[in-house]
C-alpha cells in the first residue's frame, strides 16, 4: 500500500501541445493518501481515464512526476510500480480455467504455489467463485468475466493501489450493487489504496470516502459527498453531483444582493466581502433542496420571488417543481406532502445554503 | 408447436442442386466410370472393376510421389505457419507502415501461379539469374536442374516465398481483433512476452490459423503449376509430387483408367486429412468450453 503523489503532472496526447486546449491533462498536484477508496468522477472524456493510466504506468505523462510513497515511479514500467488495474471490460485469459486466471497474477511474479492457492481461494471465496475455479473461463458470462478482472486485482495482496476503471459498466444493476458493496468490505478489511473511475455519481458517492470530481482535463474538487454537495468548489460539481443538479444563473451583484433578471435575492456579509475581491463573470447557485416554494398567497412576504410554476413532476419520495420568473429557471425539490396550487408562487433562497461564483470558481 | 410440411420448399434446393450436380457430382461420377473400365475407343470399352485400383496402389512411382508429397506438405507446414505468425507479430500496429506491409506482403499473393514458377525459374538459373548467380559466386554449387536436392530446396523456397503471406494476413487479422485492454491488463499481471503469446495472442489466433493451416495443406497438396514451370518434376523424379505424377499418367500415357483411380484416391487423402484435421481441433475447441 502507499501513498501516491502527483507532481506538476500534466499530459497531451500530441507531441507538441501548444494552448491549453491541447492537454488531456492539465497541470495538477494531487495526493492520494495511503489507504484511501477514492472516487475519481467526471463526464466521459474529461481525462479520467488518461489520469489513471498514468498512474499505472501504462502511459507516461509529457510533464510532472508521479511519486509511490515518496520514491519517483515516473519511468517505471506498470510491473515495476506492483499496481493492480481493473478494466472497464471484462479481460479474461479464454484458454485458462477460473483458478488459472485468478493464480496468473502471483504465479507470473514467481510467488510460492502454496500462498498462491492461498491467496486465490481467499478471493475467490469473496467473490463467490469457489464453485467455478474449475471451469474454463471462456464460456462465463460477462458478470463473471468482470468478477474474475476483479479478483485478479486483488489477488495480490502486496500491491502499491488497485485502480478500477469503470469496472461495473458490463454489471448487471442488482450485482453492481452486491460488487460494489464487497469492494467496499475488502477496502474496510485490507485497507488498499484504492482508486475508481467513475461517471456514475451514485457509483461514486456510495463506494469512496473522498471523491475527486474531474471537468476538462482538471481536477475541480476533492471532497467527502457531504461536502461535494453542500460545498461545490465549481460549478460543474454543482450541475453533475445531486439530482437534478444545483439551479445556476447568471447574476450582478448591486446593494448588498444579487440581481437576476431584475429581482432581488438577499446575501450575507459574508457573500459580500468575498465576492467584492473576486473578478470575472459572476453566477449564483442553489440546490433544489434548499429552495422553498410558497403557494398560498396568504404568506406572501418581501424576501421572496413570485414565479411561475410551469410542472410538478412526482418522483415518489419528492417532487420536482420547474419554476419561473424573466428568463431565469429554477428546479425546486419538495416534499411528498407539500401541495401545490395553481400556477404560480413564492420562492424562497435559504441564505446559508446560497452560493457565488466567480468565473464557475466558488466564492463564498 | 405443429411444423407445416410443405413439399414446394424443395423446388427451391434445385438450383442449388443442378450447379453442384453439373459442376461437381457429374464430373466426379465420370471420373469413377472411367476408373472401372478399360477404354480403347468409345466403342470397345470393358468393365474391369478394382483392377486399376490395385494397379495404382501396388505401383511403386505412386508411393514414391506420395512420400515426397507428405515431405514436401510438412515442410510447407512447419515452415510457413511458425514464420507467418512470427512475421505477423512484428508488424507495425498503425501508421503508414501497416499499409505498406499489406502491399508487399499481398504482392506475392496476386501473381498468377505460372508466373511464380518462371520468375523463379529464372531467378535461380546459374548463368543468368540473380539467385543462382549470386549462390555459385558465394561459394556453392547451386544448380536446381541438375541436383536433386537443389531442385527441392528452390521449390520450396518459391512456395515460402508465395504463400507464406496468406498465413501473415490470417494472423494479422486475428491479432488486430485483440483489444488493447489485454496487452494492458497482461502488463499489469506482470505477464512475460511469451505468456502474451501464449494466452493472450495465440487463442486469439486460433480459427483463422485452423482456416490458414487447411489452405495450406489443401494448395501444398495439389501443387502442380509451380514445380512444373519450375523443374518439370525433375531432375529424374526428384521435384514429382502427386499432380505432377497424375498429369504424367493421364495426359502423357493416356492411360485414363489408371489415372482415374489414382485421382479418386488422391480425392480422399486430401478430404480425409481435412476432415481429420478439422473435427480434432473443433472438438478441442469444445472440450475447452466444457
Amino acid at each position: 500500500m502507499a501513498r501516491i503523489d502527483l507532481k506538476n503532472l500534466a499530459h497531451s496526447y500530441f507531441p507538441d501541445p501548444k494552448s491549453d486546449e491541447d492537454y488531456a491533462l492539465r497541470r495538477m498536484e494531487h495526493v492520494w493518501e495511503d489507504g484511501g477508496a477514492y472516487a475519481l468522477l467526471g463526464p466521459s472524456g474529461c481525462g479520467k481515464t488518461t489520469l489513471l493510466n498514468i498512474i499505472s504506468g501504462l502511459l507516461a505523462p509529457s510533464e510532472g512526476q508521479v511519486l509511490f510513497d515518496g520514491k519517483d515511479v515516473t519511468n517505471l514500467a506498470p510491473e515495476e510500480r506492483n499496481i493492480a488495474q481493473v478494466f472497464q471490460f471484462p479481460v479474461i485469459y479464454d484458454t485458462m480455467t477460473v483458478y488459472e486466471n485468478l493464480a496468473f497474477p502471483l504465479r507470473n511474479r514467481g510467488v510460492d504455489p502454496k500462498r498462491v492457492d492461498e491467496r486465490v481461494r481467499e478471493i475467490a471465496e469473496m467473490l463467490d467463485l469457489t464453485g467455478k475455479l474449475k471451469q474454463k473461463a471462456r464460456g462465463l458470462g460477462a458478470d463473471e468475466k468482470q468478477t474474475i478482472s476483479l479478483g485478479r486485482g486483488l489477488v495480490r495482496d502486496d500491491v502499491s493501489a488497485i485502480l478500477f476503471d469503470e469496472p461495473l459498466t458490463v454489471i448487471d444493476p442488482h450485482l453492481k450493487w452486491v460488487l460494489r458493496r464487497k469492494l467496499k468490505e475488502i477496502h474496510n478489511k485490507l485497507r488498499p489504496t484504492m482508486v475508481y473511475v467513475t461517471h456514475d455519481q451514485v457509483e461514486a458517492l456510495t463506494f469512496a470516502d473522498k471523491v475527486v470530481v474531474m471537468y476538462g482535463g482538471k481536477v475541480v474538487q476533492l471532497g467527502t459527498p457531504q461536502e461535494l454537495f453542500e460545498n461545490p468548489a465549481h460549478t460543474f460539481v454543482g450541475y453533475f453531483i445531486g439530482s437534478p443538479g444545483m439551479n445556476i444563473l447568471p447574476c450582478n451583484i448591486d446593494a448588498g444582493a444579487a440581481w437576476i433578471d431584475g429581482k432581488r435575492i438577499a446575501l450575507s456579509d459574508h457573500h459580500m466581502n468575498a465576492i467584492s475581491k473576486a473578478s470575472g463573470p459572476i453566477e449564483l447557485g442553489i440546490r433544489p433542496e434548499f429552495l422553498r416554494i410558497d403557494t398560498d398567497n396568504s404568506t406572501e412576504g418581501d424576501d421572496g420571488i413570485e414565479v411561475n410554476i410551469i410542472k410538478v413532476e412526482d418522483l415518489g419520495q419528492y417532487k420536482i417543481a420547474t419554476t419561473r420568473f424573466g428568463n431565469a429557471e429554477l428546479k425546486v425539490k419538495i416534499g411528498e406532502d407539500q401541495q401545490i396550487h395553481g400556477q404560480s408562487g413564492i420562492l424562497r433562497f435559504a441564505p446559508k445554503w446560497t452560493k457565488l461564483y466567480a468565473d464557475s470558481q466558488l466564492v463564498a | 408447436m405443429n411444423k407445416i410440411t410443405n413439399n414446394k420448399a424443395w423446388f427451391l434446393v434445385l438450383p442449388v442442386f443442378f450447379i453442384v450436380a453439373i459442376s461437381a457430382i457429374i464430373p466426379l461420377m465420370t471420373v469413377v466410370n472411367y476408373s472401372v473400365q478399360d477404354i480403347f475407343d468409345p466403342q470397345t470399352r470393358f468393365f474391369v472393376g478394382t483392377d486399376w485400383f490395385r494397379q495404382v496402389l501396388e505401383d511403386s512411382r505412386l508411393h514414391d510421389a506420395l512420400i515426397r508429397q507428405i515431405v514436401y506438405t510438412g515442410s510447407v507446414l512447419f515452415i510457413e505457419v511458425p514464420l507467418g505468425i512470427g512475421i505477423a507479430l512484428t508488424l507495425p500496429r498503425k501508421g503508414w507502415g501497416v499499409s505498406a506491409c499489406m502491399v508487399l506482403l499481398a504482392l506475392p499473393l496476386l501473381i498468377p501461379w505460372n508466373v511464380v514458377g518462371t520468375i523463379w525459374q529464372i531467378f535461380g538459373r546459374a548463368d543468368i539469374g540473380l539467385g543462382g548467380y549470386t549462390l555459385n559466386l558465394l561459394g556453392m554449387d547451386y544448380n536446381y536442374s541438375q541436383n536433386p536436392m537443389d531442385a527441392w530446396v528452390t521449390v520450396l523456397v518459391m512456395d515460402i516465398w508465395h504463400w507464406t503471406s496468406l498465413i501473415v494476413l490470417l494472423c494479422y487479422a486475428g491479432l488486430r481483433s485483440i483489444p488493447d485492454a489485454y496487452y494492458q491488463a497482461a502488463k499489469i499481471d506482470g505477464a512475460s512476452n511469451w505468456a502474451v503469446f501464449r494466452f493472450i495472442q495465440l487463442p486469439k489466433m486460433q480459427s483463422v490459423l485452423v482456416i490458414g493451416v487447411l489452405l495450406r495443406f489443401m494448395d501444398s497438396f495439389m501443387i502442380y503449376t509451380e514445380p512444373f514451370v519450375l523443374t518439370g518434376g525433375g531432375p529424374g523424379t526428384a521435384t514429382t509430387f502427386l499432380s505432377q505424377f497424375l498429369v504424367t499418367v493421364a495426359v502423357g500415357q493416356f492411360d485414363l483408367g489408371p489415372a482415374a483411380a489414382f485421382s479418386l484416391i488422391y480425392f480422399l487423402i486430401i478430404l480425409l486429412v481435412c476432415w481429420v484435421f478439422y473435427t480434432v481441433v473443433m472438438n478441442a475447441g469444445k472440450r475447452e468450453e466444457q
